[in-house]
Formats: C-alpha cells, sequence, structure tokens
C-alpha cells in the first residue's frame, strides 16, 4: 500500500511539473518552429520574470500570481526589441559557422546569468505566499480511502493556471489570424510567404508570445520553486530537452513532452536519486534522439496519416 | 615570408623561457598554448567540418579525468594521461559520434551541449571513480618552475598546428569542408559523410582531450566544475575559435591570445571582474553581429576604415 | 546488357504518392531520356536511384545486384554520378576545389585528383573560373559545374537532372554536344531528364514517359512524339497552367 502510495504521489507530482514543463516547452517550440532556431537563453528569460516576480511580491507584497499581468507584458516588450535589433540582424550575416543565432542567444544568456549575479548577488530567494503550505487530502474527502494523496495548494494552482494558459494558447493558434500564420510559417516559410503572410512580423510576433509564455512559467513557478541566478541554465535545457522530444517545432509534441518529462524526472528524482534528475533528463533527451529522431510528433502525423 | 611564419613564430616561442620571464607571465603564455589546441581542435571539427559543438568541455574533462584516475588509481604518473587519451578520447569520440553525428544542424549543437552536462552530472555522482565534487588532487607536482610545462605544451601546440595543416591539404580536408558546405551534395559525390564526419570528431576530441591531460598535470587539481563548465569551457572555446576565426589556420591562436589577455585583465579589475561574463556575452554578440569571421577572417573589413581615411588624406 | 533496372518503384511522402509502381531498364551506353510535366517524379526517381530515399515498394538493380538500400556514396563509388537539378555548389569552395573533393574519390594523391579535375574543367569548359568561388558563378556556369563534378567522379552512368540552363539555339546546341560527348569520349552511360523537347529528342535513344508518378509511356524518341497519352499529358499541363 505504502509503495502504491509513494508511486501514485511520484505520478501526480511529475504530472503538475510536466504541465509546467509544458509551458516552458511551448514558448521554445513556437519559436523554433517559426525561426529555426534554439532559444538557448530561454531560460534566463524565465529567469528574468521571476525575478519580476519576486521583487513585486518582496516591496510591494503582489501575489506572484498576479503579477504575470506585469512581467508577461514586460518580458514581451523586451522580446519584440531582442527580436528587433539583435535576431534580424544577425539572421542576415553571412559566415563560415553555422548557427550564428543560436550562439547569439548563448551570449544573452551569459549576459542576463551574469548581471543577475552581479545586481542580486547569488542567494536563493523564494516568495513565501501565506497559503505556501496549504494542501488537500484524499481522506478529507473520502474518508475510508485506503491510501493518502494530498495535492499542495500552490502547485495545484500553478499547473491549473498553466493548463488554462496552454489551452488559451491553442485556441490563439487556431482561431486567430496571426496564429493561423504563425502555424502556416512553421510549416512551411516559402508556402506562408506566397500566401502572403508578412513574415518578419510574424516572428517578432512569435518571438514576443514565446516571452509571454516564459513569463507566465517563471510567475508559476517562483511560488513552489526557489530562485537564484544560474537558474535559467536548468530551464533552457528543461526547454530543449522538450522541445527535442516532442519533435521540433511542434506545439502538440511540446506539451506531450513537457508532461513525460515531468514525470520521468519525478520518478529518476524518487527512485533513484535526487542528484540523477538531471542525468535522467539527458538521458531521456539522448534516447529520444536515438529512437524518436523525429519526436512525438513524427508519431502524431503517422496516426493521422493511418486513418 | 608568409610561408615561414609558423616557423618563427616556434622559433621565437622555443627560446621565450630563456628570458627569465615572471611566472606569472610563463603562466599567462601556458594558458595561450592550451588555449590554442583547445581551438584548433574545435577549429577542425566546428570551423573545417561544419558541426558546432557546444559540448568540447566533455573531452576537455574527459582527457583531464583520464590523466587524474590514472594518477589516483593506479598511482602512476598523470603524463600517461596523454597516450591513454588518445585511446580514451577515440572510443569517447566514436560512441558521442554514433548517437550525435547522425543528427543534423542545431540537433548536433543541442546533442554536445547535453553531453557536456551529462558528464558533469555523472563525474559529480560516480564517486567511487572520480571523487566526486571533492576532485582528484596531485599531491606532488612534476615541476615547479614553469619552464618544462611550457614546452611540453609549446610541442603540443606545434604538432596540432601541423598536424590541422596536413590533414587540411589532404583529401580528408577537402572533405571535411565539402561536408561543411553541403552535406547531400558531400554524400552524393562519393563521401561517406558520416564516416569522416566521426573522423573529424575524433580528431578533435582526441586534441581536446589531450590539453585537458595537460591541464590536470598542470593545474594538479580537478574536479567536475572546473573541468566541464558550459561557459567556462565549452562556450569559451567557441569564442576563442569565433573571435579569431574559423577555418583559419591561425585563428584559434590569435583567439587565445585575445581571450587569455581579456580573462586575466577583466578578472583582475576591481568591480567589473565580478561582471566579467557579462562582457564576455557582449564580446560573442558583437563579434557574431559584426566580424562573424573573427579577426582573421574578417580582417580585410576590420581594415576597411583605416583604408578608407587613408585614401580621404591623400 | 541492363546497367540499372527500375523494378516496380513506389515512393510515397506522405499521403502523397510522388511515383507508382515505375519499372525500366537502362541499357549499357545507351541515353535514355525521363521526361513528365512539372512534379510528375522524375527528380524522385533519380533520389530513389541515387540512394537519397528509400523506395517505399519495389528496387532498384544496380548490375543486377540490389542497391535500393544503399546510401549515395556508395552508389557514386559503383559507379553512380548524379547533377542536381536545383544547383548545390560548395559554395565557399572554389571552383576548381569542388571538382578537387569529388575527384578524391578514386585517389588519396592530390596531385592525381587536381589532373583528373582539370581535365573535366577543361571539358565542360570552366577552365576560365577554375579559381572563381562556386558561389560567385552565374546559373549557367553552376550547371556546368554540376556536370564536372559528377564526371570527375570517373562514373559508369550519370543522371542528368536538367542541368543545363537558357534556352537560346546555339545554347541548346552547345548541350546537344556536351552530352553527346560525355557518351562518344567517355563511354559513360546517362539518364537525362531535360524540359527542353529538342534537347532530349535529339539526344535520347528512348525516353521514358512519367505523369503523375505513374509511367505512361516508353519508346523512341519518334514513337514519343506521336503517342496521344503523351501528348495529353503535356497539353493538360498547359490549359492548366
Ligand atoms: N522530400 C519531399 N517531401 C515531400 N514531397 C516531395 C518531396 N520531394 C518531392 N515531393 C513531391 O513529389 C512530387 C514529385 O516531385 P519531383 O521533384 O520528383 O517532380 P519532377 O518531375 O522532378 O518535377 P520538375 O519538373 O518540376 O522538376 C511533387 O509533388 C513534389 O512536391
Ligand atoms: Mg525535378
Amino acid at each position: 500500500m505504502e509503495q502504491l502510495e509513494l508511486f501514485l504521489q511520484t505520478l501526480i507530482a511529475g504530472f503538475m511539473l510536466g504541465g509546467l514543463y509544458a509551458l516552458i516547452g511551448l514558448g521554445m517550440a513556437l519559436v523554433m518552429g517559426v525561426m529555426r532556431v534554439i532559444n538557448l537563453a530561454h531560460g534566463d528569460f524565465m529567469m528574468i520574470a521571476m525575478y519580476i516576480a519576486y521583487w513585486l511580491f518582496t516591496l510591494l507584497d503582489i501575489d506572484p500570481y498576479l503579477s504575470v499581468f506585469i512581467a508577461a507584458p514586460a518580458l514581451f516588450l523586451f522580446g519584440l526589441a531582442i527580436q528587433k535589433y539583435l535576431l534580424t540582424p544577425v539572421m542576415k550575416v553571412e559566415s563560415i559557422l553555422p548557427h550564428n543565432l543560436v550562439i547569439l542567444t548563448v551570449g544573452l544568456a551569459m549576459v542576463f546569468s551574469n548581471l543577475a549575479t552581479v545586481f542580486f548577488t547569488g542567494d536563493y530567494r523564494s516568495t513565501p505566499v501565506s497559503y505556501a503550505s496549504n494542501a488537500w487530502y484524499l481522506t478529507d474527502f473520502w474518508s475510508e480511502s485506503p491510501i493518502e494523496l494530498s495535492l499542495s495548494m500552490p502547485w495545484t494552482l500553478s499547473f491549473v493556471l498553466a493548463v488554462v494558459i496552454t489551452i488559451g494558447l491553442w485556441i490563439f493558434l487556431t482561431k486567430t489570424d496571426m496564429g493561423k500564420s504563425i502555424r502556416a510559417t512553421s510549416q512551411d516559410v516559402d508556402a506562408a510567404l506566397l500566401m502572403g503572410v508578412n513574415v518578419n512580423r510574424v516572428r517578432m510576433m512569435t518571438f514576443g508570445i514565446g516571452m509571454i509564455l516564459v513569463a507566465a512559467a517563471g510567475c508559476l513557478f517562483i511560488p513552489i520553486y526557489y530562485l537564484y541566478p544560474a537558474l535559467g541554465r536548468q530551464f533552457t535545457n528543461v526547454g530543449f530537452v522538450i522541445t527535442v522530444i516532442g519533435g521540433m517545432g511542434s506545439t502538440n509534441g511540446a506539451v506531450i513532452g513537457g508532461l513525460i518529462l515531468g514525470i520521468f524526472e519525478s520518478m529518476t528524482a524518487t527512485y533513484i536519486g535526487m542528484g540523477w534528475a538531471p542525468a535522467g533528463r539527458f538521458a531521456i533527451f539522448v534516447a529520444a534522439l536515438v529512437f524518436l529522431p523525429g519526436g512525438i510528433a513524427s508519431i502524431i502525423r503517422k496516426r493521422r496519416l493511418g486513418k | 615570408m608568409k610561408k615561414y611564419l609558423p616557423h618563427i613564430i616556434f622559433a621565437g616561442l622555443c627560446v621565450v623561457p630563456l628570458m627569465n620571464l615572471s611566472s606569472y607571465i610563463m603562466h599567462i603564455l601556458i594558458l595561450v598554448l592550451m588555449w590554442s589546441v583547445i581551438g584548433m581542435a574545435w577549429n577542425i571539427l566546428g570551423g573545417y567540418t561544419g558541426q558546432v559543438s557546444f559540448g568540447h568541455a566533455a573531452f576537455f574533462g574527459f582527457g583531464a579525468y583520464t590523466a587524474g584516475i590514472l594518477y589516483y588509481h593506479l598511482e602512476i604518473s598523470a603524463w600517461w594521461g596523454i597516450p591513454a587519451c588518445v585511446v580514451i578520447l577515440t572510443a569517447l569520440s566514436l560512441v558521442v559520434g554514433y548517437i550525435c553525428l547522425r543528427l543534423r544542424g542545431a540537433y548536433f549543437a543541442l546533442a554536445t551541449l547535453a553531453l557536456g552536462e551529462i558528464c558533469r552530472v555523472t563525474t559529480e555522482n560516480l564517486v567511487d571513480l572520480t571523487q566526486g565534487n571533492m576532485g582528484i588532487m596531485i599531491r606532488e607536482r612534476t615541476w615547479i618552475d614553469k619552464t618544462w610545462y611550457f614546452y611540453i605544451i609549446l610541442f603540443i601546440a606545434a604538432g596540432t598546428f601541423l598536424l590541422i595543416k596536413i590533414v587540411m591539404e589532404s583529401k580528408l580536408g577537402y572533405y571535411f569542408v565539402a561536408i561543411r558546405e553541403d552535406q547531400d551534395a558531400a554524400e552524393s559525390l562519393g563521401i561517406d559523410t558520416t564516416f569522416y564526419k566521426t573522423i573529424s570528431l575524433c580528431l578533435s576530441g582526441v586534441l581536446t582531450g589531450i590539453a585537458g591531460a595537460f591541464f590536470m598535470n598542470y593545474m594538479g587539481y580537478i574536479d567536475p566544475g572546473v573541468v566541464f563548465p558550459l561557459y567556462d569551457i565549452s562556450i569559451t572555446t567557441v569564442m576563442v575559435v569565433m573571435v579569431g576565426g574559423a577555418a583559419t589556420y591561425w585563428g584559434p591562436v590569435v583567439g587565445a591570445v585575445i581571450m587569455v589577455f581579456l580573462a586575466e585583465e577583466i578578472r583582475s579589475l576591481p568591480y567589473i571582474g565580478a561582471a566579467h561574463m557579462t562582457i564576455f556575452g557582449v564580446i560573442l554578440i558583437l563579434i557574431i553581429l559584426f566580424v562573424p569571421n573573427g579577426i582573421v577572417g574578417d580582417y580585410k573589413k576590420l581594415l576597411k576604415p583605416f583604408k578608407r581615411k587613408k585614401e580621404a588624406s591623400s | 546488357m541492363s546497367l540499372i533496372e527500375v523494378k516496380n518503384v513506389s515512393k510515397q511522402f506522405g499521403g502523397l504518392a510522388a511515383l507508382t509502381d515505375v519499372s525500366f531498364v537502362l541499357n549499357k551506353d545507351e541515353i535514355l531520356g525521363l521526361i513528365g510535366p512539372n512534379g510528375a517524379g522524375k527528380t524522385t526517381m533519380f533520389n530513389v536511384i541515387n540512394g537519397f530515399y528509400r523506395p517505399t515498394k519495389g528496387d532498384v538493380l544496380l548490375n543486377g545486384k540490389r542497391v535500393s538500400n544503399l546510401r549515395p556514396h556508395v552508389l557514386c563509388k559503383l559507379g553512380v554520378a548524379r547533377t542536381f537539378q536545383v544547383v548545390r555548389p560548395l559554395q565557399r569552395m572554389s571552383t576548381l576545389d569542388n571538382v578537387i573533393a569529388s575527384a578524391f574519390i578514386r585517389t588519396k594523391s592530390k596531385a592525381e585528383a587536381e589532373k583528373v579535375s582539370l581535365e573535366v574543367l577543361q571539358f565542360t569548359g570552366l577552365s576560365d573560373d577554375i579559381n572563381v568561388l562556386s558561389k560567385g558563378l552565374p546559373l549557367g556556369k553552376r550547371k556546368r559545374l554540376e556536370i564536372a563534378r559528377a564526371l570527375a567522379t570517373r562514373p559508369e552512368i550519370i543522371l542528368l537532372d536538367e542541368a543545363f540552363a537558357g534556352l537560346n539555339p546555339t545554347e541548346i546546341n552547345e548541350q546537344i554536344e556536351i552530352v553527346q560527348k560525355i557518351r562518344t569520349e567517355k563511354g559513360i552511360t546517362i539518364l537525362i531528364i531535360e524540359h527542353h523537347m529538342k534537347v532530349i529528342m535529339a539526344v535520347s535513344d528512348r525516353i521514358v514517359v512519367l505523369n503523375y508518378g505513374q509511367k505512361i509511356a516508353e519508346g523512341t524518341p519518334s514513337e514519343i512524339g506521336h503517342n496521344p497519352v503523351v501528348i495529353e499529358a503535356y497539353l493538360g499541363e498547359e490549359q492548366s497552367a
């Protein structure tokens, strides 16, 4: 019974973590799809959003969940500026080495994480919200339940909000003109150009939306996590592992990839040891590269054609 | 004249230890030579073959740990690490190549990035073999004086330079560049792209590993954070090549000189020292924007403003 | 004697059938034309023969041996060279170096590779451009560079995919001459895709016609010229265009 309890609890924790991971992965996958570039500063943008939420909480006592409404627009504008003044010019640069854009994002990551250390020191920080240790217990609802499971309130809140945002994104991508242009560009740039899509504008918007997603992820993470300047790296890794598992640029794949990674990491941490969780992340990454080079997206596609 | 430049520089460097320079300057020169080796090694794979790696710390660290583990567990001189590297790093490169080289474009870069992280996490956790975060320390270093370390790394660097020159003027070199320019075209022209990419990776990996083994002997201490870091090794390697000039013979050497001096200078400045990563990041961004082929590759472009001035004044 | 035998080859891209059950043979020393409207599957056929794509169904035989699971570089080594319709020069290498890179397939010596290269560059009329970076060449010359590179691999068979550019009468005659010289002087068997009817009719011994991925006709140029199915396929294209 205890074994089952542990397993289910780990599964739930993994599922929730996965839902939040999916948000990070989605931002990266969108940018990857439209711009063909892996943004290796993705996690560092998230770190910036987390500091915004942290200072709003510490100085003005604003609930981290509410600071989404400040952090997201801030990062959106920041993203547009970066796209306009750095990414677009670099796209035009011709050089011997490929992947200039990716290397550029590495440069950005270095700058952000270092500046954060300089300004905010390397201290670990968190936002101790009043409801941090609230939780729901299964026995409260079903007193004869043979096993006990608990749901932490901030975790649940973050997860539910992540799901809401994901659905919102899905509606945006399928129902609005801009969303449709983004998907078209992601599938085939040349075709999109022929259809009269303003690809430059689409790229700007996509990068901006990627930033909104990652800002949201930051604000959802900070109540349940802690914050330090080098944290971006870890989440960048999470993001690109998901993007690869999901299939480069596939948003559906990113959601499933996020869930898989969350559950897998949670399982590694419980059953093998905390220290190995990052190794597990890369193990699944390598496995995906070797056994499923097209990612989950390739399976989804096959299914569809099969029908 | 230009043809003899390598000979002249080599001869010049050979007499440097006779000049009674301070131990600090010798240290800087040794670091410059070591980074030249790493840069040249990366250049084979990234610059010539077009396979950008964000994980060369893995090869560097593997080399360092090969030397360290031989010393610690077998109790033999850590210098044996250098020959042992050739075998161990060929094996590692073959494994990495098998997994990663089938991948195209950014996939490969990501896989190597992951490789560096995998190596770091694994070394941290395999405490019995690697001492984990305690690191490995050589109790008695071979020499107190820097002279011999200088000559050893000088010969490694000269050998690497020569080897690359020979390779790049042979069939191998043509094949590497062909793969960089267009993999499908290369394949249809009879080039076994997977095989030659693997060769390129092996050369690059072994040479980087040798630099790592030298580092263990020279510094006398390693731990996972020192030899496997992303920014301080993997990305710095990319920068050494980008600053100097990818796919040029002298680029990595020029890049190493600049990067080592910059790093030493900036780190020693008060206040700004803590922000050295920011400065490196900004330099990286500026290089990509304005001199994407590095100082050696774009030197004509760099000279342009001066030339124009001359024309205007004359 | 058949050098290449294409047996019931089909190739699907997702839901799209680019080739459906196509069979034909390429005999030694022959020039076989492969024609069809845009999107008929001609380039795809080359990609299957040359090992870039694995056929979804069917086989390609070279000298009676199955080669449809081999990679392009192996086929090149076995003597099958190709050009790309959308040219793919090694951009930042000189014209000469482009050709040397392919000549290395049969030799380790750079001097030898260079000799072979200079000879094929002469043959294709690129002698004056050997030191130009290939991305700086005009399209016509880049197309000829494709041929030069293919020839430098010393092939037994060459697959020419719309390897010529320009349509004025002198150019057309030049093209016809080069194709014929590849066979007469070098003894290479040729499979050629060409949109320009005059060229294809003049050089081919036989012609295979594809339409919507299916073989709709095969025969001598004059038979094909009078085949009502072929004429309709082409007229249909013109009407829809
Ligand atoms: N890699 C691919 N993935 C998906 N579809 C493809 C691919 N390659 C070709 N096709 C499709 O297969 C069909 C045949 O294309 P192919 O290039 O073989 O035609 P073609 O006869 O060479 O035409 P053209 O005369 O224009 O060169 C086309 O509809 C094309 O869009
Ligand atoms: Mg075609």
